[in-house]
């Protein structure tokens, strides 16, 4: 079953919504027209995933970075709630909250707004939940890492002995007391 | 390797195969002992490392539930992980950092030298610090441990680069890359350091000790080591005059056997140690085994710890290189002037973005977070650790509904900060951020602890029976065939890293017990 559906062709429809959800197969498909990303639903609505995509930006704002990052952390989600009925129930719930919470859906709030109604759930199960799983699949993404310079593995690479571990210009060298040479084998 | 049978009786049976552990379990071989070696976790070889922390977190941790109680904030912020700890061949020494540090002479007389804190429940340990010396010399050479005998220090990264020049601006004089179990040389056929980053994670090429690839090999090629993986202990047995005679444990399907042993040694870290002898109550031993005291489980300690990150105006990229690459010593010693006893080490420390983003400020969100983490290559970051006070209410309790899967009671973490731990931390705070200042730092973020990566002395040792579990050898006060082999038997927890301490008292334990036995005393 494919994860990711970046087929822009077939799936890139513009309209003025900022996510679309769309029926295949039985599958809800969602995603963004402008960046031809999707990921498959198997247990939320699009309503429910358009809602968390708005709240795990809302959490985690990264100005810089696509929805497509944070559909990562919506995708996770939704897997857990298709294994765990109460994982399931207890989104569900959640985003029928964020949905009530002002009178229009959470995901046409304006970011402040949104901020305000998150701050009043921040004690609530639901709101721990979302803001646990984005913490751990948003930053656990190497594409993300990249955004802030993090290189990720090195081993492959023969660590970093020969690859700027003592690159830091702005500073004088400490002596070789404090910081002997390096053993290059 | 070898297979001893279960009702084999010869065998010392060693449960917990990490610092302590295995490195009991192979110096008993090499003396001539069976040894069973019980391991909870799998075994894993180099080649299943890999450079994710949270890949390597799942694979190695301990991960049953745990649940921490307390005014500390760990109970707030992990209310389910009060430890962070390795279930797996190797222990804990998979994960560490490597800083191996001696005690200062004093910590072992804390009672005598701190005098009466109140609320603390200190004692001196019944042995001094030139009695441990040679065995610090011993496990310094086994473990390859820098700046001890002729073995160089480890170059410094950039993260120590600006960790030096804040404290030589600052003043402080003991500043260095330390001394670390990690090879700055090829040693004991294993190679230097790649600089590679990812210590907590399992080293890739093992340059850093670890009883993995050092201790058990070494055991079993010895032709005396049966060790027998993802087995969890349930149950220490004895007979009719109070000798332990066996253990009871839960292979991976939860089938439970009965291995037989002359003398069985306990090195599960110190919440799983207290946890199995609480559970090994009996009708001779209604409080748990060994309890007597009622000292088992209590006096629980974790270092007082935290973390402070700092962000400079140019790059630093803190992940390049070993994880804790330097140390201040200068803050370790005992100088009640600054408003506290027993002092603290400052080490670098460094993690990567998935770590960071859950550590920085647990339970943070909003732009103001994510901005702190966008500065994530221009951040240096050290570890605060320091001498946390015993007290008797902090403590491992069994829970008394919840149970694990093989049916034994889960350990429930009860843990106060001492008023003495609070000073300190806040002295420490201060300091680490005046460092950072010092270097240049446009901004710096204090960091609550990590989930307890030093757990000490929940079988603690004394001289009088009344005062704790284990004798100055770790040996049960109330049981002369029972050891405790880890952080558990530590009376107080000085302000160093524990596991040099704990692989000293590891061998000096094992040539204790073969001494016992070359007498038939064991
Ligand atoms: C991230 C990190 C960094 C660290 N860095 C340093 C450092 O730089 N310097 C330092 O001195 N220390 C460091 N430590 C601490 C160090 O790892 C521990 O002090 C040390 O490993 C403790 O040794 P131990 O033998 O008590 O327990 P462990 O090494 O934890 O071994 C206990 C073993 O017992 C097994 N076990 C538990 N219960 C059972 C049971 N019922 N049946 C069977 N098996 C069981 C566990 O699975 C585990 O493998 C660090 C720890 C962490 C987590
Ligand atoms: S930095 Fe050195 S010790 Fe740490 S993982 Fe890399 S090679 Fe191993």
């Amino acid at each position: 079953m494919p994860k990711y559906i970046l087929d822009r062709r077939r799936f890139l429809r513009r309209t003025g919504q900022a996510v679309l959800g769309l029926t295949l197969g039985g599958q809800v498909a969602f995603f963004d027209p402008d960046r031809s990303w999707a990921i498959v639903l198997e247990t939320l609505d699009q309503a429910a995933a358009r809602a968390l995509l708005a709240m795990t930006r809302t959490l985690f704002p990264h100005p810089a970075l696509g929805d497509e990052y944070y559909a990562v952390v919506v995708e996770a989600l939704d897997a857990e709630a298709g294994q765990d009925d109460a994982v399931r129930k207890l989104l569900q719930d959640g985003v029928a909250r964020l949905d009530r919470a002002r009178q229009l859906a959470f995901a046409d709030l304006s970011p402040g707004t949104r901020t305000q109604v998150l701050r009043e759930m921040e004690d609530e199960p639901f709101f721990q939940k979302v803001r646990s799983a984005t913490v751990f699949h948003f930053y656990n993404n190497k594409l993300v890492w990249r955004h802030f310079g993090y290189e990720g593995s090195s081993w492959e690479f023969g660590g970093y002995l020969r690859r700027g571990f003592q690159d830091l210009g702005w500073l004088p060298d400490p002596p070789p007391e404090a910081s002997p040479a390096p053993y290059f084998g | 390797m070898a297979r001893f049978a279960l009702d084999d009786d010869s065998v010392v049976v060693v449960i917990g195969s990490g610092a302590g552990g295995g490195t009991l379990a192979n110096e008993l071989c090499q003396q001539g002992i069976k040894v069973v070696l019980l391991e909870a976790g799998k075994r894993y070889t180099l080649d299943d490392f890999v450079n994710d922390e949270w890949e390597m977190f799942f694979k190695l941790s301990w991960l049953d539930k745990r649940i921490a109680t307390g005014s500390w904030r760990i109970a707030r912020d992990f209310p389910n992980l009060p430890a962070w700890i390795c279930k797996t061949v190797g222990g804990t020494t998979v994960h560490w950092a490597g800083a191996s540090l001696r005690f200062q002479p004093h910590e072992f007389r804390t009672k005598s030298v701190y005098g009466d804190i109140e609320g603390a429940n200190l004692l001196d340990w019944p042995l001094d610090y030139d009695e441990l010396a040679p065995y610090y010399a011993k496990a310094e050479r086994k473990m390859g441990t820098t700046r001890t005998e002729d073995r160089p220090g480890l170059p410094g990264n950039n993260n120590f680069k600006v960790f030096y020049h804040g404290a030589r601006r600052l003043g402080y004089k003991v500043v260095h890359t330390g001394r670390m179990s990690i090879n700055s040389r090829p040693y004991d056929g294993r190679p230097a350091c790649q600089q590679i980053g990812f210590c907590f994670q399992g080293c890739k090429i093992g340059a850093k000790w670890s009883t993995l690839y050092t201790e058990i090999p070494k055991a079993e090629a010895t032709g005396r080591l049966d060790l027998r993986t993802e087995v969890q202990a349930l149950r220490i047995e004895h007979d009719r005059s109070g000798r332990v005679t066996g253990v009871v444990y839960a292979d991976a399907e939860g089938q439970q056997h009965f291995q037989r042993a002359r003398a069985v040694c306990v090195a599960c870290n110190a919440i799983e140690t207290p946890r199995l002898l609480l559970n090994s109550a009996s009708n001779m031993f209604p409080d748990g085994l060994a309890n007597g005291s009622g000292q088992v489980g209590r006096n629980y300690m974790r270092h007082t710890t935290g973390s402070v990150y700092a962000v400079f105006p140019q790059p630093v990229r803190m992940y390049r290189g070993t994880t804790m690459a330097g140390i201040v010593t200068d803050e370790s010693r005992h100088d009640p002037r600054r408003g506290f006893v027993g002092g603290y080490e400052l080490e670098t420390i460094s993690l990567g973005v998935p770590f960071l983003a859950a550590f920085l400020e647990p339970g943070a969100w909003g732009r103001a977070y994510t901005r702190k983490l966008e500065q994530y290559t221009h951040m240096a970051g050290l570890w605060i650790v320091g001498e946390d006070m015993p007290q008797e209410t902090n403590r491992i309790t069994l829970h008394p509904e919840e149970k694990d899967r093989f049916g034994m009671p889960i350990p429930v973490v009860n843990f106060d900060d001492h008023p003495n731990d609070i000073a300190m931390r806040e002295h420490a705070y201060r300091a680490g951020r005046a460092l950072y200042e010092a270097a240049g730092a446009v901004e710096v973020y204090e960091v609550p602890p990590y989930p307890s990566t030093h757990n000490l002395g929940t079988c603690r040792m004394s001289v009088r029976p009344e005062d704790g579990v284990v004798d100055r050898y770790g040996r049960a006060h109330e049981i002369p065939n029972l050891f405790i082999s880890d952080g558990s038997q530590f009376t107080t927890g000085g302000a160093e890293n524990p596991t040099l301490t704990i692989v000293a008292l590891a061998i000096r334990q094992a040539e204790h017990m073969v001494r016992l036995m070359s007498r038939g005393e064991l």
